[in-house]
């Protein structure tokens, strides 16, 4: 009866992990293409919230050692890449809903192609996020005051952070039963963690409590090591703390960390997850 | 040859009151190219048993092997040669039906024009021409059904799950399925279905596993259930109530089994053996006897009957237990 079944050779365990991550990847896009609400959203959240601070606060939040728009940039990228690594969560949750991983988890596929695939699809929109900001960021008068391999070195920085912790909350994405709870978990965490940095604000400036939480926040290591590569710190003191002394080694070492738990913890937890 | 063989499988589920009992020692094996039905109510199993056998869930305790794999220690083996078509729809709302079933081609890794290819057959075979271009997302419940099953199909898998392939389709789509799928077994598939409906089990199923509390409480073929069952049941409604009780006695003298009442007690049933006859009988008799009737007809049996012969209490319909309401 074998003659029945479409016979087909299946490639390589390295091209089908490869291959079978790409039309995740595109499957995820094409849906992003088709959101126009999202799209509008991804894309303007950000050019307003450059917008919103560089010219509402712009005037009255004076910071030691140069302009305040200078100072905010690399605070909104971080804010923003951060806050767009939700949506893997959020998505796979969605997935779950819908029905579409037990199609998925039928087929003889790569078990680490639909996490690849999401995470993949929003590093882009990530990607895009940060240079429609830039591009906003430097019609407001904000300057990249170092060489182009130091900023891009500032934007892989930013991306390779938000990509690393698309899979932390991939997993929480999995984990929880409507994709809601993400959404609203990620607001609880990640508005505290975004604000009680120095993204928008020296950290010096902060009472004693929140100061310490500051400068021991991931958050502010990331924003320090965009401001530090895209030339932007000025002259104020870095603040005494060695994440912020060595901001770019503490995003690398955080990213690695967050990477190697989470991408196997994922893989595992996706071979057992199914809808309804 | 058996391509399916399942043997004690046991799943249970953390609930809010303890532990559900999904399967509880569950058995069954199919023979290669037949169709096997999974007939049971809400809560059997079914569910359970397909997503085991397709990969989707472990069980706790048992062995399930499909075409020789051990499921449970070679799940990609086994998804290389199964279709599966789970209770609800798993396609992509935001892909078009053509993109979603190139995509599970492509995921089968047939290769770009092969896959288009077998989409492009797939949308003749069901019938979404119309369908092919626009996003999942306005598709009739209907529709997504059938792009589902095609997704099942994409390469004509030798083992073919179905979890309840007709639940909330139309009577002319449920027809067209069962089509589909009549054509689909003269092919040689193995076919293993889930159904609530005895009369579906009936028309396409060689074999039927009657399951009820995670297990196979009766199996054979459709004829063999039905011979256990009885033929056909005699339902009469009465105007007065008051008559119920001597309407109940004329029912069990021409009756094969114990006679049945609705709870406030104005519509009584019983299986007969031969339909037609027992209901000039008793319709003779009611006559005679002047009890003024509402309604009264043949009715072939239904699972609910299957389940009163076989298990003594009715088919309960999952958490929200129906009170027994048979007359003892
Ligand atoms: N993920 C789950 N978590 C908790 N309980 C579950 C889960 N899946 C199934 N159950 C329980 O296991 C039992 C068997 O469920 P299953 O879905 O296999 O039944 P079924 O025969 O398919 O029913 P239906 O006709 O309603 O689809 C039910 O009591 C159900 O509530
Ligand atoms: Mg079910």
């Amino acid at each position: 009866m074998s003659t029945r079944t479409l016979d087909y050779t299946e490639p390589g365990a390295l091209v089908m992990w490869f291959s079978d991550g790409w039309m995740i990847t595109k499957r995820n896009l094409l849906k992003m293409k088709r959101s126009p609400d999202m799209l509008l959203f991804a894309v303007l959240q950000p050019i307003m919230f450059v917008l919103l601070f560089s010219q509402v606060y712009g005037g009255s939040i004076a910071v030691e050692g140069t302009d305040y728009t200078q100072f905010l940039m690399a605070g909104i990228f971080a804010q923003t890449v951060v806050f767009g690594s939700t949506f893997s969560g959020a998505a796979m949750a969605q997935d779950l809903k819908d029905g579409i991983i037990d199609r998925f988890r039928t087929l003889p596929m790569s078990g680490s192609a639909v996490l690849i695939g999401r995470t993949n699809a929003d590093l882009v929109l990530n990607a895009i996020s940060v240079l429609i900001m830039m591009g906003t960021g430097l019609l407001v008068g904000w300057r990249v005051n170092t060489s182009l391999s130091s900023s891009l070195a500032g934007v892989g920085l930013l991306l390779l952070f938000s990509y690393a912790f698309s899979w932390v909350m991939a997993l929480l994405g999995m984990s929880v039963k409507t994709p809601e709870v993400i959404n609203n978990a990620s607001f609880m965490i990640l508005f505290p963690l975004t604000f009680i940095s120095n993204a928008f604000v020296q950290s010096s400036n902060l009472p004693t409590p929140l100061r310490i939480f500051a400068e021991w926040n991931p958050v502010s290591a990331l924003v320090h090591a965009a401001r530090e590569l895209f030339g932007n710190l000025g002259s104020a003191p870095v603040p005494d703390v060695w994440p912020l002394q060595h901001a770019v080694e503490t995003v690398l070492i955080g990213a690695a960390l967050m990477l190697v738990v989470f991408v196997p913890l994922c893989i595992r937890k996706f071979a057992s997850i199914s809808s309804r | 040859m058996n391509i399916i063989e399942t043997s004690a499988l046991v799943k249970t589920y953390k609930a809010k009151g303890g532990r559900i009992h999904a399967l509880d020692g569950f058995d069954l094996a199919v023979a290669e190219g037949s169709v096997e039905a999974l007939l049971g109510p809400n809560g059997a199993g079914k569910t359970t048993v397909v997503k085991i056998l397709a990969t989707l869930a472990r069980p706790d305790a048992g062995t399930a092997v499909v075409d020789g794999i051990d499921a449970l220690r070679d799940p990609k083996a086994v998804r290389r040669i199964i279709g599966v078509s789970g209770q609800y729809a798993a396609v992509d709302e935001n892909l078009t039906g053509f993109e979603n079933l190139e995509m599970v081609g492509r995921l089968y890794h047939l290769g770009v024009r092969r896959a288009r290819e077998r989409a492009a057959e797939l949308i003749d075979l069901f019938e979404l021409t119309e369908a092919q271009n626009r996003p999942v997302k306005g598709f009739s419940g209907g529709m997504r059904r059938r792009i589902d099953l095609a997704g099942a199909l994409v390469i004509r898998p030798r083992v073919l799950f179905l979890d309840e392939p007709t639940t909330g389709l139309d009577p002319r789509s449920r027809m067209a399925m069962w089509e589909v799928i009549h054509n689909l077994v003269a092919d040689g598939t193995t076919l293993l279905l889930t159904t609530q409906y005895l009369e579906e089990a009936d028309q396409l199923a060689d074999h039927i596993s009657v399951i009820d509390g995670g297990r196979v409480i009766a199996d054979g073929t459709a004829d063999a259930l039905k011979a256990q069952i009885g033929g056909h049941r005699v339902e009469v409604t009465l105007v007065h109530a008051a008559d119920a009780g001597r309407v109940q006695g004329i029912l069990a003298r021409h009756g094969a089994g114990q006679v049945t009442s609705s709870s406030e007690g104005r519509s009584l049933g019983v299986r007969v053996d031969n339909g037609p006859a027992a209901l000039q009988s008793v319709l003779g008799e009611l006559n005679s006897s002047g009890i003024a009737l509402h309604d009264a007809g043949i009715r072939r049996p239904t699972l609910d009957d299957v389940f009163l012969k076989l298990t003594g209490h009715k088919a309960e319909a999952g958490a929200d237990d129906d009170e027994l309401q048979e007359a003892r």
